[in-house]
């Protein structure tokens, strides 16, 4: 379109058609059974639960829910295959197999952009241009690790885990899924994966994947199901590791039992991560850093930057700033290739939501909402910014997981720190500023895994990612994401 | 009747850089092989143990904010300190039943690890951190922080070795600590504080408990203001008592008594991922 010019009195139709994606690429079966030692099998519980599109709350199949005795099956497969096969198999065939998976992600990319979002209920653009793209990534990255460990941990004798349990969270399912199960087969460990709940589909077009490019058999395992599955998944006696992403309150509980009996854990749970602008700051890249840092994925996202922390002398300007451009944020159907924010995935997530910003109106925080129209059916939340906001308001302390933004200000460098650090979590910070010594020294002084300067929520396979403190530990991706996959031990030494 | 009396020496906690008794007042008895008495040494309480904890958070911002050149001067003082009381280390190891021949090895070996670790203070980031070639116009890097206030559980053998080799890699990257060092070996244990307190290391940097571990664990490994906890001396512990160490999402290392590796020093350090565009 050549550049407009606006007619005197005319005023511009911000409305855009609708440019939905196709879904016939997607075939949804009615029924999955769990995927144990290379095939789908049915549950011996015979129980099974509805999955339903967020969008439209329509139920999309049903999902095999795995008891403690269909975990153990999975367990004992993945044990088997991890013994016979995968275990003494050379690195370079582990990854060719990697490399295949990369491959037929590549492929099948749109089919798997566009599953994502009719089951998660985030927006197509975003499932198509992020979480794919990166789960395939992901893949071929640590493809190319699982012949060169030696190199990634030199002096040291190297050994697989064996068979790693892993839970994974409904924000980024097939993402998450690439997460774990990347590393974890790269360094020859097997797999049992239990997605969440909510959002089991992709992890078992996944499943289909590794049929299609003969993966042997118990190499990965997926077990279904919600919070008992993952429990006994957690306590099998038989798991030499266990991963976690997800909240904070299960991680803990996680870690009690994983602590008690000394079974090796990597957590990456909840995070408040504050988002700090500076006065000095690119101040047109800042506001788009900041909605992209807290409405991306409808703020379904641990490392979101949901506290912004604007220097006093341009917050009222700033916030100007951010509402105008929140008017031009789409809400809506997430199949829409136009839509910036999805629906919400859970009736449940909704209500956490809700909760939430009642209390933080109740607490006397000022609340903004755009005006903007939402679908009849399906969970969604209007974009929200807070601002008058306290540091000890439930807003300001508590993961709300939403598009929820919370506004403070502060006068000092100094300040800012200590507010940004005064949390219990320690997963992300994000800074603006001009000015490149201080973005160094926030940057040493801020505690987060991860700081994202004058930009925000980038990753990459090759880019470590994990937090501080409350946020867990263990790191994911990158060479440091390797490490909590093998056992490392001091070679034999003469005198030293 | 020339024969001089000889002093000795009272075995104390060490706190804050000071050496304190305990505020219980208990002390517990350490007998030579012969059954003779050598010392009542301090056995810590709670309180003594949440101050140490203080004393080492107090001390943490300033520990890591000296240049690791610094940090590398000081650990190796406190080799040099160590080098010119070797014969006392293995007088005391002997007079706890340790054959002389043994004693002077394992006395070596600890100063020589204090010398090893001195020399990673400005090396093991080339180590432990990276560059991040990532698909985008960024400048990526991950780099080794400290994880602050590390609490270390001593291994009983071997005493005076598997306290330095647990130790010293936990400050090279600017943590601090409050050891636990048991019953086992407190003559050296406190010897090392001594070393410790006179070698420019800064009050509450290293803060060394003698007393009962079962005793002082369940309160170290629920201290909310204690990032980490290593395991490594305590190989067998009550599965509920470790469980604690959730409450704040503690940090658990489980290591060997007596290793010396960079990665050692990686596990007591949190790893930080910094970005930035490029562009112009």
């Amino acid at each position: 379109m050549a550049d407009a010019i606006e007619p005197a009195g005319v005023k511009f139709n911000l409305e855009y058609a609708p440019a939905l994606e196709s879904t016939s690429i997607v075939k949804i079966d009615a029924e999955y059974g769990l995927f144990i030692g290379g095939k789908f099998v049915e549950p011996k519980s015979g129980e099974t639960f509805a999955t339903v599109s967020p969008s439209t709350e329509e139920t999309l199949a049903r999902i095999s829910s795995a008891s403690a005795a269909d975990v153990d099956r999975a367990v004992k497969a993945a044990r088997k295959a991890q013994t016979e096969i995968w275990g003494p198999m050379s690195g370079r065939d582990r990854a060719k197999y990697l490399f295949r998976i990369a491959r037929q992600l590549q492929e099948r990319a749109r089919e798997f952009a566009v599953l994502e979002t009719i089951d998660g209920g985030k927006p197509i653009r975003e499932s198509r241009d992020v979480d794919v793209p990166l789960a395939a990534a992901h893949f071929f990255y640590h493809a190319g690790w699982a012949d060169k460990l030696e190199y990634a941990f030199p002096d040291r004798r190297i050994a697989p885990k064996g068979v790693v349990g892993q839970i994974i969270p409904w924000n980024f399912p097939l993402l998450m899924l690439a997460w774990k199960v990347a590393p974890a087969l790269a360094t020859g460990n097997t797999v049992v994966l239990k997605p969440a709940e909510t959002t089991s589909l992709t992890a078992l077009l996944f499943a289909q994947l590794l049929q299609d490019i003969d993966l042997p058999p118990g190499v990965v395992n997926i077990v279904t199901g919600a919070g008992a599955t993952g429990s006994a998944l957690v306590e099998h006696k038989d798991v030499d590791k266990l991963a976690f992403t997800g909240s904070t309150s299960v991680g803990k509980q996680i870690q009690r039992s994983a602590a008690a009996r000394g079974v090796p854990l990597t957590l990456e749970l909840g995070g408040k991560a504050a988002h700090i602008v500076f006065e000095d700051a690119a101040l047109d890249q800042a506001v788009e850093g900041v909605i992209n840092g807290i409405y991306f994925n409808q703020g379904h996202v641990c490392c979101a930057g949901s506290r912004l922390l604007v220097q006093e002398s341009i917050a009222e300007s700033f916030v100007d700033r951010l509402k105008n451009r929140l008017a031009t944020v789409r809400v809506g159907n997430p199949l829409d290739k136009n839509t910036d924010v999805g629906a919400i995935n859970s009736a449940e997530q909704l209500g956490r939501i809700t909760e939430l910003v009642a209390a933080g109106v109740a607490e006397g925080a000022e609340l903004y909402q755009p005006e903007c129209s939402l679908p009849d059916r399906g969970y969604w939340f209007r974009p929200t910014i807070f601002t008058n906001v306290q540091q000890s308001h439930r807003i300001a302390r508590e993961e709300i997981f939403g598009p929820v933004l919370s506004v403070l200000t502060f006068r000092t460098p100094e300040e800012a720190v200590a507010k940004a650090n005064d949390t219990q979590y320690g997963l992300s910070a994000g800074i603006w500023t001009e000015k490149g010594s201080k973005i160094l020294w926030m940057a040493n002084e801020l505690d987060a895994g991860v700081v994202w300067a004058n930009t925000f929520n980038q990753f990459d396979a090759a880019s470590p990612f994990g937090g501080y403190k409350e946020s867990g530990f263990g790191r994911e991706g990158g060479l440091q994401g390797l490490a909590p996959y093998v056992s490392l031990s001091s070679p034999k030494r003469g005198s030293r | 009747m020339n024969e001089r009396l000889d002093v000795q020496k009272t075995y104390k906690l060490f706190i804050g850089g000071a050496f304190p008794r305990s505020e219980s007042g208990r002390t517990f008895a350490v007998h030579a092989p012969d059954g003779s008495l050598i010392a009542n040494v301090a056995s810590a309480s709670r309180k003594d143990l949440r101050d140490a904890v203080v004393a080492a958070r107090s001390a943490q911002t300033g520990w890591a904010a000296r240049t690791a050149y610094n940090r590398g001067q000081i650990l190796y003082r406190v080799a040099e300190v160590m080098e010119g009381r070797r014969t006392q280390f293995v007088e005391e190891l002997c007079r706890c039943g340790v054959k002389a021949a043994t004693a002077e090895l394992e006395v070596d070996r600890a100063i020589d690890r204090w010398v090893w670790y001195a020399g990673w203070c400005d090396k093991f980031h080339h180590i432990a951190g990276t560059v991040n070639s990532v698909a985008g116009p960024y400048f990526n890097f991950t780099t080794p922080e400290p994880t602050g206030v590390v609490g270390i559980l001593a291994p009983e053998k071997p005493g005076l070795l598997g306290l330095v080799s647990r130790l010293a890699p936990a400050l090279v990257s600017g943590n601090t600590a409050v050891v636990l060092t048991g019953e086992a070996s407190p003559l050296t244990a406190v010897s090392m504080a001594e070393v410790v307190a006179t070698s420019d290391v800064p009050g509450g940097v290293v803060n060394i408990l003698t007393g009962a571990t079962h005793e002082l664990l369940p309160w170290l490994l629920g201290h909310r203001d204690v990032n980490a906890v290593d395991l490594t001396g305590a190989p067998d512990l009550e599965a509920s008592v470790v469980a604690e160490a959730a409450d704040n999402v503690k940090r658990l290392i489980r290591g060997e008594p007596d290793d010396q590796s960079p990665y050692v020093i990686a596990d007591f350090c949190e790893m930080k991922t910094v970005w930035h565009p490029i562009g112009r």
